[in-house]
């Protein structure tokens, strides 16, 4: 019993109440006759669209400054890249990583610029960065309705300004989602998307096996007797910053090629949030993750959703049950973690 | 004792001077906009006048629901949204009962009262396991909240709750429509109650203030011996005088001419709420209650080794916030005349929090002063912006975003400021620390 009750408090009150959660759902999509099949589909679309975003918490989470709630700064890279890539009329792969080649060097810029802020500011970062998303989406937004993008496909007719959403369907909709895709009878397998999505987590993993990583992890986890050991704390953190605002470019891009639709303006605002709560949910903390935090997370967040979505229409026509539950997973997900932190980050 | 009237040399003046400008570095940018935007809206005088007046009437009361918070040490409290959800239900609740004018407005109050209480208090506790974390706790807390309000108004209304009134209903049968028409009801229930043209206003205002003033020059002569306390100062009495002297000849000559501005109304009853508020604001901080706010604002643990019950006293502080929050979302919807069941509350939060920034608080200052002139700043903002972002650059949008980015934008500039400075007090303080090792 005692060793049952250690188990269980190791994985988490939290993680439990969602897993169950989640059975519950399942067991009563089942019972009103959604295919479980066409269900396991969408969450295998949805773990490779959302995983690369909720993989930019981890170097954040590790290097010390926390949560990656500024995460709408490498998203707007990320958008600006795709619309070069459309301006440029590039096309399938070339659209796909022409646009991470463009995000990449604007990343690397605001990441940094990001990680000398975050530095200043030591104590407060996740407040900071909630803040700094939200004006950056703003101030992009103001970009998109002034910036010279010409492109028919992706601004208006008349007058100036970009699309709300800007259809991406025939330039590079699901390049990756149809990559070495296969069928196992009516299961849909997404292999290019899942593919690289797991790389990038492999490289991850690699990288935090590695001196550098070794490091950062150092500065995240003590930082006063990181720098007694000769390591240069801010600048892992900026490290950290860059990395989780290049993955956050790369992961909107990987994001939209399977959404085939780019969505501008205020849609950036909450996808910091849904990446935080999501790796919260795998079973990281605000002081420590894992690669496989982010891959156990993200199934679950999103299959939370994939299943939440059929049953809630199915129960009452008109009702936002869906989107009410993701609003109250998220957050009470990360405010748990929140009250967690002073117990040194115990385990969701 | 420092004497007062030592001679100023120009180099301190200088360096005063600087400070000054430094120190409030954020509202003199957002005057010198805010005269941008009105010299390129294209608006007139009478126009702003009326607008601006009708804003702060609404606004004001929930951005002075914040200043306690502050005292208190808990910073900047997004969780005033949660208030503003109580108010709702309740303005929810008294529309349903078919209550209108002034007896339905102080229902409302009243109903929302036991809303509030529940929520600050749990609200409080919530912040007392998050210390040092108040603010990202409140915001998540916030939007947390607003998951549930979804779920009740939308899914329990009508089906688990009892609610009938076809008015309230969607046609589905349960759940609030997404807006709730308030016209005949709690509309102007209270800014109907008491309105006068603004010069009137101006007039009597002005005389009123001087009758104060006056008021408080006798007790200060009569009861107020040498050395013992003051008041309040003469150059202060002085200038405040002057002002209120000028504020009613300036009313009295406009009640004469034939100005436009004799047509804007000004809702006396409501700014009377708001009056009220401020007065609470300042007296609070004068009684023990008050005093125990800023010390555990100034210093958590020699509170506590004085005696004081931190957890407690930061409950009572949250619970206040979000009573009066609940009271301004209130007086915000009677003069807003409709209510956007899942919008009206969401936005509430980051406006009057940018506004009180605007005026010149932080983190950990902030007083009614500052919440007025910040509101002031802010709505005059909100009001030109679209309307210069059209006549400059031809789309309105431009503008609306831009205040967008100029509310978040603030928020973010206040809050990293002040994260800078506890960096470096705390850095500095860490080198005294290793010198004495």
């Amino acid at each position: 019993m005692e060793l049952l009750r250690s188990k269980l408090q190791e994985f988490g009150a939290a993680r439990t109440l969602i897993i169950m959660f989640l059975l519950l759902l399942l067991a009563i999509a089942l019972a009103v006759g959604i295919s479980p099949v066409g269900l396991l589909g969408d969450s295998l679309v949805r773990l490779g669209m959302n995983g690369v975003l909720v993989l930019a918490m981890v170097p954040a989470i590790i290097s010390g400054i926390g949560p990656n709630f500024g995460l709408p700064l490498g998203i707007v890279c990320g958008l600006l890249g795709v619309l070069v890539a459309i301006e440029l009329q590039l096309m399938k792969f070339w659209a796909v990583f022409g646009a991470m080649a463009i995000a990449l060097p604007l990343a690397l810029l605001v990441g940094w610029g990001y990680g000398i802020l975050l530095n200043r500011v030591k104590g407060s970062e996740m407040m900071v960065a909630t803040y700094v998303g939200f004006s950056a989406v703003f101030l992009m937004s103001i970009g998109w309705l002034t910036l010279p993008f010409k492109s028919p496909e992706s601004s208006w007719f008349i007058g100036g300004g970009l699309r709300v959403t800007v259809s991406i369907m025939d330039r590079m909709g699901k390049v990756l989602n149809d990559f070495l895709s296969f069928n196992i009878g009516e299961l849909v397998v997404p292999t290019g998307l899942l593919l690289f999505f797991l790389i990038l987590c492999g490289l991850m993993w690699v990288f935090l096996q590695s001196k550098a990583g070794m490091a950062m992890k150092a500065s995240g986890i003590n930082p006063r007797f990181a720098e007694a050991s000769g390591i240069n704390v801010n600048r892992n953190r900026i490290a950290g910053a860059i990395l989780s605002t290049v993955l956050g470019a790369i992961g909107i891009i990987v994001y939209a090629q399977s959404f085939t639709y780019l969505q501008l303006y205020r849609a950036p605002m909450w996808m910091g949030f849904h990446a935080v709560a999501a790796i919260l949910i795998g079973g990281a903390t605000v002081k420590t993750a894992k690669v496989s935090h982010v891959i156990l997370g993200t199934f679950l967040f999103q299959g939370l959703l994939v299943v939440a979505l059929p049953v809630a229409n199915n129960i009452m026509t008109q009702g936002n049950l869906a989107e009410i539950t993701r609003i109250i997973v998220s957050n009470g997900i990360i405010l748990y973690a929140l009250t967690q932190t002073r117990k040194g980050g115990a385990k969701l | 004792m420092i004497k007062m009237n030592q001679v100023i040399k120009p180099r301190q003046l200088g360096v005063k001077i600087k400070e000054f400008f430094v120190s409030r570095m954020v509202t003199i940018v957002f005057i010198a906009i805010c005269l941008l935007c009105f010299r390129f809206a294209g608006l007139s005088f009478t126009f702003y006048m009326r607008d601006i007046i009708n804003r702060l009437s609404r606004n004001l009361f929930l951005i002075l629901a914040l200043i306690i918070p502050v005292l208190a040490g808990m910073g900047l409290n997004f969780a005033i949204v949660l208030g503003a959800m109580a108010g709702q239900i309740s303005v929810i609740i008294v529309t349903n009962m078919g209550i209108g004018g002034f007896p339905g407005f102080s229902l409302t109050l009243l109903i929302g009262l036991p809303f509030a209480l529940v929520f600050g208090y749990l609200i409080g506790k919530l912040l007392n396991k998050t210390k040092g974390q108040e603010m990202i706790t409140s915001l998540i807390a916030g939007f947390f909240a607003n998951g549930v309000y979804m779920f009740a108004l939308l899914i329990l209304v009508g089906t688990v709750i009892p609610l009938t009134n076809p008015v309230l209903l969607l046609s589905r049968g349960y759940g609030i429509k997404n807006t709730v028409d308030l016209q005949g009801g709690l509309k102007y229930s209270l800014d109907a109650l008491f309105q006068r043209p603004l010069p009137q206003t101006l007039f009597y205002g002005g005389l009123f203030f001087l009758l104060i003033l006056s008021i408080l020059l006798l007790i200060k002569k009569m009861y107020i011996k040498k050395g013992n306390g003051i008041l309040i100062s003469n150059a202060r009495l002085i200038g405040y005088g002057v002002l209120a002297l000028v504020i009613a000849v300036a009313g009295f000559l406009l009640q004469r001419s034939d100005s436009t501005l004799n047509t804007v109304n000004v809702p006396i009853a409501t700014f009377g709420f708001i009056a009220l508020l401020c007065l609470f604001n300042m007296f609070i901080v004068r009684t023990k209650l008050g005093q125990d706010f800023r010390a555990i604002g100034m210093n958590q643990h020699v509170a506590a080794t004085a005696g004081i019950n931190v957890n407690k006293t930061r409950v009572i502080a949250m619970v206040i916030s979000i009573v009066f929050s609940a009271w301004g979302q209130i007086i915000f919807l009677q003069n807003l005349g409709n209510l956007n069941t899942y919008g009206s509350h969401s936005q509430v939060g980051i406006f009057a929090i940018a506004a009180l920034l605007i005026g010149g608080a932080s983190v950990t200052k902030a007083t009614v002063g500052q919440g007025i002139l910040g509101a002031f700043l802010f709505h005059t903002l909100f009001m030109l912006s679209p309307m210069a972002g059209r006549n400059l650059l031809g789309d309105a949008q431009l503008g609306e975003y831009f205040r967008a980015f100029v509310a978040y934008g603030v928020i973010a500039l206040s809050l990293g400021m002040y994260a800078w400075k506890k960096q470096i007090q705390s850095s500095s303080a860490e080198e005294i620390e290793s010198d004495l090792d």
